[in-house]
């Protein structure tokens, strides 16, 4: 069993901290396809559809009868882990900071065989393995195997916590405890194990339900903090900046109706402020200190979480404008992305459908549940995948979305 | 022009103080709150344009952004739809010599102290003109409260619980008889409303805003150093920006009043 993560020591702060490195991001766009679907949390691989061979690595057509049908399908990831090695030295400056790394060479039962990285507790060779595509520091799909039964301690394997975004012993930031879907979100990290949760709230002097009750987790430190407000980002960024090793932007603002049935431009200003130049506010403010902790040690800054919403792939016209700035949130967080990944900071986005909470009140079931959805949240960052859908209508939508999106935006305007 | 030269000297000769009545407009002073459905005011915020950077190497400048009724501001009777009819109603188009105001400075600092619903009364008034003399047309009467003392936190400024909003105000037959029988300019408070906190359940709900832009006079919130004023004497200076159809907005309120 993995010997359990022990609370990191105190950083001496008169040390340097260590430089993020990554591990090599080239690839192919065909290998791109194992990367999409392990941002999703999925292993996938080409089956050709004449011959119905599974294809490792990636590639442009089948290994076994040429053809150029090849279509990404999920995979199961069982097999045998053949033979094994431990890496202890390396050119790659990623891998030889950390060696040594156990690597070795799976069997899957679908056919293929395959490099994965090893967790700890699978046993030598023979042995029974599941693989996962996993994204590692650069942002890449991984293959990583691990024991095909879970085994104690899991997640605190070395090797993986480098894949994973996981809160044990880290202090994360949640912009927006006013909401309940910002107190589950603190609720669900104290949960996981964070050291300490900031919970931000705006506008003091409209007390919440639910403050007492924050206010009581030894965890927990309640901080004014209005994404509108420049000047308190600014301020906030440079009491607690160095310290956040996960933030999760939930704060929002939402109200009904799209062009026509609203006068004015005021409340989709106000949505825009706080859904767009909120989140660009906070990047620009908390990102920099993030960017220079992505390899600090066990208790890095790992993640950044945009709660966004399954309407930024297309408009969900009764909430028109709500949805119009998600959208602009959604392309500012892939900007947000490419300049987190080199610092090895995962940039986690969700696409819930809509929440249950008093601005879909009109709408009908089904609602995600504001714990629920922290619980998904909480779970990715364990998992470390960078798109999340939670729910039935976010994973519906989304099939859609995919299939044809052009369809969907009919569908959904009629 | 015998006055303005007087005035000159007794400025110079620091015999003239000048008190500002005003709140600095900062992000972190708490703005009016409305229900969240409803259409909101913007709190002030100030975003850097540059500072001797890249963005402009010689100068430093902002862009700032609020609301008409943020911060120590003035209120126009087209902000009532009772006033909304009115010449002369919005800011742009008022008088300028009603900017130019004697103050009388009525002290509820130990009412609201005691009581943070308290409302000031006819009778009030007219115990308070017995004392200092009586309230003279075209003139701000000034509810001093020391309210404004909780500036610097906006949790007690606002003072909210979950019947809503408790803060000091005048109640319906204070402003019809300021209006109607003392015809004054206009009304000023140190809390975030010319009205009580509470004065959604009165009757007509917000009286000071229904009877006072009503019969074309003004409003003063968010105001400061009230504790500073003499009852009488003072004379305040209040013009807001000249806003088209403005319906009020933030602005300097000075008092002049003597040194001795």
């Amino acid at each position: 069993m993995t010997t359990p993560l022990q609370r990191p020591r105190r950083k001496n702060p008169i040390l340097r901290t260590r430089q993020p490195t990554a591990p090599p991001a080239t690839r192919s766009r065909i290998a791109l396809g194992l990367t999409a679907a392990a941002a999703r949390g999925v292993f996938e691989l080409q089956v050709c559809r004449d011959c119905g061979t599974t294809q490792y690595p990636p590639r442009e057509a089948c290994q076994n009868c040429l053809s150029e049908r090849l279509f990404w399908k999920p995979q199961e990831g069982l097999g045998e882990l053949v033979s094994e090695t431990t890496l202890h030295l390396s050119y790659e400056l990623f891998f030889r900071e950390r060696t040594p790394w156990r690597l070795g060479m799976v069997r899957l039962d679908c056919g293929p065989v395959l490099i994965a990285h090893l967790h700890g507790d699978v046993p030598r060779a023979p042995a029974r393995v599941k693989v996962h595509a996993c994204l590692d520091k650069a942002g890449q799909a991984a293959l990583f195997a691990v024991p095909e039964k879970e085994t104690p301690n899991m997640a605190d394997d070395k090797q993986l916590r480098e894949m994973t975004c996981d809160p044990k012993y880290r202090k994360a930031l949640v912009t927006d405890a006013k909401s309940a879907l910002g107190q589950a979100l603190v609720k669900s990290l104290v949960e996981a194990g964070a050291d300490l949760v900031w919970a931000g709230y705006a506008e003091p002097w409209k007390k919440f339900a639910g403050f007492d009750e924050l206010k009581k987790l030894p965890q927990v430190a309640l901080m004014p903090l209005d994404v509108t407000d420049s000047k308190n980002v600014r301020e906030l960024a440079a009491e607690i900046g160095g310290r956040v090793d996960i933030l999760v932007n939930n704060a929002e603002y939402h109200r009904a109706y799209g062009i026509a049935n609203r006068a004015g431009v005021e409340t989709a200003r106000a949505e825009m402020d706080v859904n767009y130049f909120g989140l660009l506010r906070l990047a620009q403010e908390f990102a920099p200190a993030m960017r220079s902790r992505g390899g600090d040690g066990l208790s890095s800054a790992v993640a950044w979480v945009n709660i966004l919403s399954i309407y930024a792939l297309a408009n969900f016209p009764p909430h028109g404008t709500f949805s119009a700035s998600k959208a602009a949130a959604h392309s500012l967080a892939q900007c947000l992305r490419a300049e987190m990944r080199p610092a090895g900071v995962r940039v986690l986005n969700v696409y819930p459908g809509p929440i249950d909470d008093e601005w879909n009140q009109l709408l009908l079931p089904p609602k995600l549940a504001p714990a629920a959805l922290a619980r998904a949240v909480t779970q990715a960052l364990k998992q470390g995948v960078e798109d999340l859908y939670p729910g039935d209508l976010a994973q519906e939508w989304l099939a859609r979305w995919r299939d044809n999106p052009k369809a969907l935006e009919r569908e959904i305007s009629t | 022009m015998k006055v303005l030269t007087e005035l000159a000297s007794a400025l110079a000769a620091s015999e003239i103080r000048v008190v500002d009545l005003t709140h600095t407009l900062a992000p972190e002073f708490p703005q009016i709150t409305l229900p969240p459905e409803l259409g909101q005011a913007w709190p002030f915020r100030v975003e850097e344009v540059s500072r001797y950077d890249e963005r402009g190497p010689a100068w430093y400048w902002n862009n700032f952004s609020c609301g008409e009724h943020t911060g120590t501001h003035f209120d126009a009777p087209i902000h009532w739809v009772s006033g909304k009819d009115l010449p002369n109603n919005s800011v742009d188009t008022i008088q300028p010599e009603r900017f130019v105001g004697p103050a009388f400075v009525i002290d509820c600092s130990k009412e609201a102290a005691a009581d943070a619903d308290f409302l000031l009364k006819k009778e009030h008034i007219v115990a308070w003109e017995k004392k200092h003399g009586r309230v003279a047309p075209r003139s701000w009467v000034l509810m001093r409260t020391d309210w404004s003392k909780k500036w610097r936190d906006p949790v007690a400024f606002q003072n909210y619980d979950e019947e809503g909003q408790h803060t000091p105000g005048p109640d319906i037959d204070a402003v019809k008889f300021l209006v109607e029988e003392r015809d004054i300019l206009g009304f000023g408070t140190e809390t975030i409303g010319t009205d009580a906190g509470q004065a959604y359940h009165l009757r007509p709900p917000y009286p000071c805003h229904y009877y006072m832009h009503g019969a074309g006079r003004y409003g003063l919130q968010c105001l400061t150093n009230l504790d500073q004023l003499p009852p009488t004497g003072a004379m305040v200076v209040a013009a807001p920006l000249k806003i088209l159809q403005g319906s009020g907005s933030p602005l300097r309120v000075l008092a002049l009043m003597e040194s001795r």
